[in-house]
């Protein structure tokens, strides 16, 4: 199935402040994508700007699929004012995205800030499996998405950096006294996380002292969103690898942080 | 204007007989079959791969890429997979491409150039080989080879002697005179010029005051810097009788022939393949439709047309 193709603005919601919610209806049958997996986008057809964007793939409903997004420069600026009908190039889906856990495993999503568009995509992949979320944000007012994980059946547990909703501080210690309160062994959990990198960082640090095992997504710049142009390595303990073709889901204990 | 049924788009560089003059810039099109589904590679003139050296380089620590008007800085590092895993993995497919290989390769010292070319000159399918000289020379206190005229010219010839292959050699734009490099190109036994490579560049985080790329300097490509390439390749094709290769920000078929009336006798798509896989193709056939719309039937006859 060809990965180029067109699609057509369905909608662009702006959710909360910078933040956005585009739905997007391909133009010919494309593959169904995982959580994890990305597409890379053409907000424009001049030469400025002029590479593709990668955005990770937030829902598909009924063959059409949803991004997140913030607006952060002149890319995505041009993106929110994409109006229903507009015709964009896309590429996609790409990438690896979250494997499917284990049976017996609790799973345990992570997301920070914006990172919660790929973690409700699993959230919803797996929804039957009881998954515990924690989520973080800047502030109660940057805060997405509540409602819809709580019709998964999924109560998130929240902190903020200003205590404004949910415990004040960050989620991964949020995480780690879950964790030192609760008895299941340490095996039985996986992790899914995206978000800053701070966060995942944070979270690695969490899942060496832990043992645990998980997946988290990563992202870099890039130009291609296919393997080519090298722009997108992030360190691993196997060398450097490519956030659009090897990942952008690693293996948490995989990523090695500066 | 008359229609020719006709169209030619036959080149030659030195020995090298390409079918169309279009082909891909080095480390713009990995090692070919990443791009096998969105182009048909069968259809380019040829398939120029990611530089390569005598062993893998990890290249650069990220972030390595950043996006500017009309172009993109990179400081990739020239990070690859080695000459020895390039000809057990990736020459077996690029063997039954019905196109021309040419590789791209570099080396930290002559010594490291010369048996990086006789490795690549030993291996069926290899059809010419492609010097990158925009690197730092460590037996030089880590100058560049390609901005050296004394060391460029050791270079070349010491490559020369070690290959039969066509010696196509890439210039690199960041010296006060390519004209002048291009000559000492062209005597060190080069048979044909790749112009331009990348422009040293930079950008900076105005909030954290920190440069944009982790390598600080990185090489500037896209449509900024066509008209650059467009002036050297125009420079050079007047001191040369050797042909050039023009690359530089093409994006389009009229992008391409711009650099064959400037001069170029073919032309290399670089950053234009991260932006669309599938435009190699359609520039092949965008100078088709140019030359039947204007009634030329060999490509040969826009090469170095320019009126002035």
């Amino acid at each position: 199935m060809n990965r180029t193709f067109k699609a057509s603005v369905v909608e662009n919601k702006k959710l909360i402040n910078n933040h956005y919610l585009i739905t997007l209806n391909p133009a010919v049958k494309i593959r169904k994508p995982k959580p994890g997996n990305f597409f890379m986008v053409a907000v424009d057809t001049g030469l400025d700007p002029l590479l593709k964007r990668p955005f990770s793939v937030h829902r598909w409903i009924d063959g059409n699929f949803q991004l997140l997004y913030r607006v952060v420069g002149k890319g995505t600026k041009i993106l929110s004012e994409k109006k229903p009908g507009n015709v964009l190039d896309i590429l996609g889906p790409l990438g690896k995205g979250f494997p499917a856990p284990k049976k017996n495993r609790q799973v345990i999503l992570v997301a920070g800030g914006l990172g919660v568009a790929p973690v409700f995509s699993m959230a919803e992949n797996i929804k039957n499996r009881a998954p515990l979320l924690f989520y973080g944000t800047k502030t109660k007012k940057s805060l997405l998405l509540i409602d819809e994980f709580r019709s998964l059946g999924i109560d998130p547990t929240v902190s903020t950096d200003d205590g404004s909703f949910g415990t004040k501080g960050n989620i991964i210690n949020v995480l780690k006294r879950y964790l030192t309160r609760n008895s299941l062994p340490v095996t039985r959990y996986v992790l899914y996380a995206c978000g800053p990198e701070v966060m995942l960082h944070a979270l690695s640090h969490l899942a060496t002292e832990y043992k645990l095992k998980g997946y988290i997504a990563m992202e870099q710049n890039m130009a291609c969103g296919i393997g080519t142009c090298l722009g997108c390595v992030v360190k691993t303990r196997k060398g450097h690898k490519r956030v659009c073709k090897e990942g952008p889901v690693f293996p948490i204990e995989e990523i090695v942080w500066d | 204007m008359p229609k020719k049924k006709n169209i030619d788009l036959k080149v030659q560089i030195g020995k090298l007989k390409l079918k169309n003059p279009v082909m891909t810039a080095s480390g713009t099109f990995g090692y070919g079959d990443e791009y096998a589904e969105f182009v048909d590679l069968n259809t380019l003139g040829a398939i120029v791969v990611k530089g390569l050296s005598l062993k893998p380089k990890q290249g650069n620590p990220p972030p390595r890429i950043v996006e500017t008007p009309s172009g993109m800085l990179n400081a990739i590092g020239l990070q690859n997979i080695g000459i020895n895993s390039f000809i057990k993995k990736k020459m077996p497919f690029l063997r039954e491409c019905k196109t021309r290989v040419i590789a791209n390769f570099f080396g930290d010292t002559i010594d490291e150039y010369v048996k990086a070319a006789e490795k690549l000159s030993s291996v069926n399918g290899i059809d010419a080989l492609e010097m990158n000289i925009s690197c730092p020379n460590k037996q030089s206190g880590w100058i560049i080879f390609g901005t050296d005229p004394k060391v460029t010219y050791k270079v070349i010839s010491a490559v020369r002697n070690s290959t039969n292959l066509p010696l196509i050699v890439k210039l690199s734009p960041n010296v006060t005179d390519i004209s002048h490099m291009a000559r000492v190109a062209e005597d060190a036994g080069a048979d044909a010029l790749s112009l331009i490579n990348t422009l040293s560049g930079m950008a900076v985080d105005i909030q954290t005051r920190k440069p944009k790329l982790a390598n600080i300097t990185g090489g500037l490509s896209g449509p900024a810097i066509k008209p650059v390439a467009i002036r050297m390749v125009w420079e050079c094709s007047k001191k040369v009788n050797i042909p050039i290769i023009g690359m530089g920000g093409i994006i389009s078929s009229d992008d391409a022939i711009e650099f064959l009336i400037a001069g170029a006798s073919a032309v290399a798509i670089g950053t234009a393949n991260f932006i669309h896989p599938g435009i190699t193709a359609e520039i092949i056939k965008g100078i088709r439709n140019y030359m039947s719309s204007k009634g030329i039937s060999s490509v040969k006859e826009i090469s170095g047309s320019i009126k002035c």
